[in-house]
This record gives structure tokens, C-alpha cells and sequence, in this order.
């Protein structure tokens, strides 16, 4: 659980101006959505969420401290694809959370500890319904599995914040929905931000309890890239934030005008 | 009729069309051997299988009255061993330092030069300064093989190193893993198998390296024994050697081919 400010945070590569002046307060245990046409550096903030990219100006802070440089346990990630590690098992894969955690030298646990650690993974296996398919190699997956399988071992260290990137992008419309469901009960069961980054606005609303979309305020057609996105609509979605219904779609179409 | 790059053969016709060319050559060389030896019974270019199966014999079941030992098998161990000993040093440079010019940016920015540079020496050019610098035994042997070897190895390593998807090194950071941890948990794992093709690979090179070394400075050795029996012209001595040293060449890297499909199944997994 972590509550996040960013504050007057730019990030400019040389005379390209990306974000410009993002200013916002996320509570703890909120769920935000970020929308925006692609290019407009969203995955830029996530990117410096996780620590891999730093604002050129202006500071992110998680409850008070500045954001540590670089990727760490207290920030899980989903990204859109190639975040399981094909060479181990689905089991495996759960698993060396917990041996990154415990075994600093070896990487690896043996006897009780092992044991112990396995029960956790299959607890959270379960929670993502892949209990059946622990002993399978990723490449034996479906795309809508190897996501559960990377969601189940973002959980495994218990972040504060989960980081989305474009989770189910690449996944078939009808499998979307299951997923949907499956976040939501995730971040309702567990204390942590999420932020979530999607193209599909009609996501954005059902899924989160506030609604970030990025865009440029400003244009110039003579320097594309002299002005960068900020944070155009800042909506709270819900009052209810333990609600498990997804709300009902408002009004979508006052975003994509 | 349906166009050639269509029609395949059928697993029987696969078979007989992949050993076509082998039984041609051997059919090549029978006839040739006849019509030489016909004119010139005492002709050594292209012995009879009847010349080469005897001295074959002797060299592969007799001891050798001087050196009391049998020289096929003594020769083929002395060059197992060079090849063994050489490519096992490639291959533990070629993880080293392979994963950490591909992993660690200061060691890439350090390395990557050098070794690029070092790979572009040809190894047959500096055996004279490894014979002179350490001596006509064995290190040198192995130290030209490896020299020739390892830089390849080490930057096919690292290039596949640096292919991982950035994805998978932040993830696992994510979930706490330490510099030491990603090498040893997320990248080594998955460099395995890529050794074993990078070995593959240069095995061919590596059989160069050793016969030129043994030719020059060996008293055993398939190598040295080709290039011994060279001024007799004995090339009922020679061919089976060659042929010996290129059933050792297939069946290694058909041996390294099973392996890494054995050992790590899930490179080789659909859905």
C-alpha cells in the first residue's frame, strides 16, 4: 500500500519534450487507469514509475520518499509480453520470487524452505486458476495464461504498487473480460496501488476507480515536438472503491472528443 | 504438373536420396582405384579397400613395436584429449565473459573492443609466437585452439545475452533479484543451450586448429600421424584417419545436438 505524488515532472529527450508538467496525488489502494493516444508517453511514466527512466524535472514520491532509481520489490510489473521466463516451469516461475527473496547467494532453496515456498506459490497459482498447469513451460501457454502466470508472480513479493502495462493488449476480447474480473478481485484482495495503462478507453472506465488520460494541451504542427502530454481529464470513477461490480461505461465519448 | 519446390520427397525416398552421394563417391573411388592399381599394381595414390582394411588393422588392433602402444587409438585419445581440454575453456571464457560483456554495461564498454579485435587475429598466424613463447608441448596446442575459439564463442554469448527481452531483466528485478541473482537465475539458464550451438559451431574450426598444431609440433596425435605418413605417401594411412576424424567431427555435434535438446526441452516447445 503506498500512496504516490508526482510533482511538476517533466521529462524531456534533448528539444523533445515528452511529458510536461504532470502535477497529481494517488491515494493508497487506488486504481488508476492511464489512457492516451499512443506516443503520448504513457509508457514513458510508467517507465519512470519503475525506475528504468528518470523526470528530467520535478520528483515522484511513494509515501513521502523519492522514488528509488531503479526496479525493485516494492514495485511489481505485467508488461504486455515477455515478462515470464521461458526456461522455467509455470511453478518455477512463482517460485523464484520467493527464492530471489530468501536464498541472496544461491538463488535457489532446498529442503523446508523449498517446500514452504512451493505451498506459497501454488496458493497464488491458484488464485490466478493455473493450479493445473504448474509443470508446463510458458511456451505451453496460451497468451490469456502466460498473463496470469506474470500477475501471479508480480503478487508473489506483495508490492505497494502494481504497474500494467498494457496487460491484455494482446489478448482476444472474450478472454478480456475474465481478466477484468480477475485484476479487480487481485487488487481488492491485496493492499496495493495499481496503475494501469491501456489504449481501450471503455478499460480505463471499467476497471479503475480514477481515470487518468494523457494528451498534449498544446500543438505546434511547424514543431511536433516542442510541446509535450500532460494530464488532460483527472476523473474519480467511484466513491466505492471495495465495489467487485465493474461500473457502467459513463460517458466515453466526452474523452474522445 | 506441380512445380518442384513442391514436391517432397517421402520419408524411404529421403533416406536413399541423402545417402546417394555418398555411394557415389565410394563408387567414384573403387573404380578409380581399380583402373590405377590395374596399370601399376605398387600405385599408393588410391589404395584398394582390401590395402587400406589391412593397414587399418594394424594400425587399430597392433601394438606398435617402438612405442608399444596401438597408434590409432593412442593417436585419436591425444587428440580427443586437446579438443576436449581446448573447447571446455572456450566454452567457460566464452560463458564468463560472454554474459558479462552481454549483461554489464561498464564490462561491455571495457571488453567489447578488445575482444572484437582479438577474434579478427587469425589464431595460425601467432602459433609460431605460442610455440615459441610456451614451448612445443601441449599448452601451446590447446592455447591455439582456444585462441581461435573463445573469441567466438564469448560474442556469440554475449550478443544472445543482450537479445533477452529487456522485460525479463526488469521483471526480475522486480521480484528483488540482485546483479548476481539475474546472471545466475534469468540469464546463465538461458545461455546454455546457446553454448552448445556457439560449440557446435565452431567445432569444425576447432578439429583446424588441432590438426595444424599437430602437424607442426606433436609426436601424437591424428594430425601428426596424417602428416608423418605423409612422405610415404601412404594414403591407406591417411584416408582412414580422415574419414575416422570426420565421423569424430559428426558424431560430436550430433552428440552436443541430443544433448541440448535432452537437457533443456523448453527451448524447443510450441503451445
Amino acid at each position: 500500500m503506498a500512496s504516490l505524488t508526482v510533482r511538476r515532472v517533466w521529462k524531456e529527450y534533448g528539444n523533445h519534450v515528452v511529458l510536461e508538467n504532470l502535477n497529481f496525488h494517488v491515494e493508497d489502494h487506488e486504481f488508476v487507469t492511464i489512457v492516451g493516444a499512443s506516443g503520448c508517453g504513457k509508457t514513458t511514466f510508467l517507465r519512470m514509475l519503475l525506475g528504468i527512466e528518470r523526470p528530467t524535472r520535478g520528483e515522484i514520491l511513494i509515501d513521502g520518499k523519492p522514488l528509488e532509481a531503479e526496479p525493485g520489490p516494492d514495485r511489481g510489473i505485467v508488461f504486455q509480453r515477455y515478462s515470464v521466463f521461458p526456461h522455467l516451469t509455470v511453478l518455477g516461475n512463482v517460485l523464484l520470487a520467493f527464492e530471489l527473496e530468501r536464498a541472496r547467494f544461491t538463488g535457489k532453496l532446498f529442503g523446508r524452505a523449498r517446500r514452504e515456498a512451493i505451498e506459497r506459490a501454488e496458493k497464488l497459482l491458484a488464485a490466478v486458476g493455473l493450479e493445473h498447469a504448474r509443470d508446463r513451460y510458458p511456451a505451453q501457454l496460451s497468451g490469456g495464461m502466460q498473463q496470469r502466470l506474470s500477475i501471479a508472480q508480480s503478487l508473489a513479493r506483495e508490492p505497494r504498487i502494481l504497474l500494467l502495462d498494457e496487460p491484455f493488449g494482446a489478448l482476444d476480447p472474450g478472454l478480456r473480460a475474465d481478466m477484468h474480473q480477475l485484476i479487480r478481485d487481485l487488487w481488492a484482495a491485496n493492499r496495493m496501488t495499481v496503475f494501469m495503462i491501456t489504449h481501450d478507453i471503455r478499460e480505463g472506465f471499467q476497471l479503475g476507480t480514477r481515470l487518468l488520460v494523457f494528451d498534449k494541451l498544446r500543438h505546434d504542427p511547424q514543431a511536433p515536438e516542442a510541446y509535450g502530454a500532460t494530464v488532460t481529464y483527472d476523473m474519480k470513477l467511484r466513491r466505492n472503491s471495495e465495489s467487485r461490480e465493474p461500473q457502467r461505461d459513463p460517458d466515453a465519448r466526452a474523452v474522445n472528443a | 504438373m506441380r512445380r518442384i519446390v513442391n514436391l517432397h520427397p517421402a520419408r524411404g525416398g529421403a533416406l536413399t536420396l541423402g545417402a546417394l552421394p555418398f555411394v557415389l563417391l565410394v563408387f567414384a573411388y573403387l573404380i578409380a582405384s581399380s583402373i590405377r592399381l590395374e596399370a601399376n599394381p605398387d600405385d599408393k595414390l588410391l589404395p584398394s579397400p582390401a590395402t587400406i582394411g589391412e593397414t587399418l588393422r594394424s594400425y587399430a588392433l597392433e601394438e606398435d613395436p617402438r612405442r608399444g602402444e596401438i597408434l590409432f587409438w593412442s593417436d585419436t585419445a591425444a587428440s580427443l584429449t586437446r579438443l576436449g581440454i581446448a573447447l571446455g575453456i572456450s566454452a567457460l571464457l566464452g560463458l564468463v565473459f560472454g554474459i558479462a560483456t552481454g549483461v554489464v554495461p561498464y564490462v561491455r564498454s571495457l571488453l567489447a573492443p578488445f575482444i572484437a579485435a582479438v577474434s579478427m587475429i587469425p589464431p595460425l598466424a601467432i602459433l609460431p609466437i605460442l610455440f615459441i613463447v610456451l614451448g612445443l608441448g601441449e599448452v601451446a596446442k590447446i592455447t591455439l585452439i582456444v585462441i581461435g575459439v573463445a573469441p567466438v564463442v564469448i560474442r556469440d554469448i554475449a550478443l544472445r545475452a543482450a537479445e533477452l527481452p529487456a522485460e525479463q531483466l526488469i521483471k526480475a528485478q522486480t521480484l528483488g533479484a540482485s546483479s548476481w541473482q539475474l546472471v545466475l537465475r534469468v540469464v546463465l539458464p538461458q545461455m546454455w543451450p546457446r553454448l552448445i550451438d556457439a560449440l557446435r559451431l565452431t567445432l569444425g574450426s576447432a578439429w583446424l586448429f588441432l590438426i595444424a598444431a599437430e602437424a607442426i609440433a606433436s609426436t601424437e596425435g591424428l594430425g601428426y600421424r596424417i602428416f608423418l605418413v605423409r612422405r610415404y605417401m601412404a594414403m591407406d594411412v591417411i584416408l582412414p584417419y580422415v574419414a575416422w576424424i570426420t565421423l569424430l567431427a559428426f558424431v560430436s555435434d550430433w552428440a552436443l545436438k541430443k544433448l541440448r535438446a535432452r537437457a533443456f526441452p523448453w527451448t524447443q516447445l510450441t503451445v
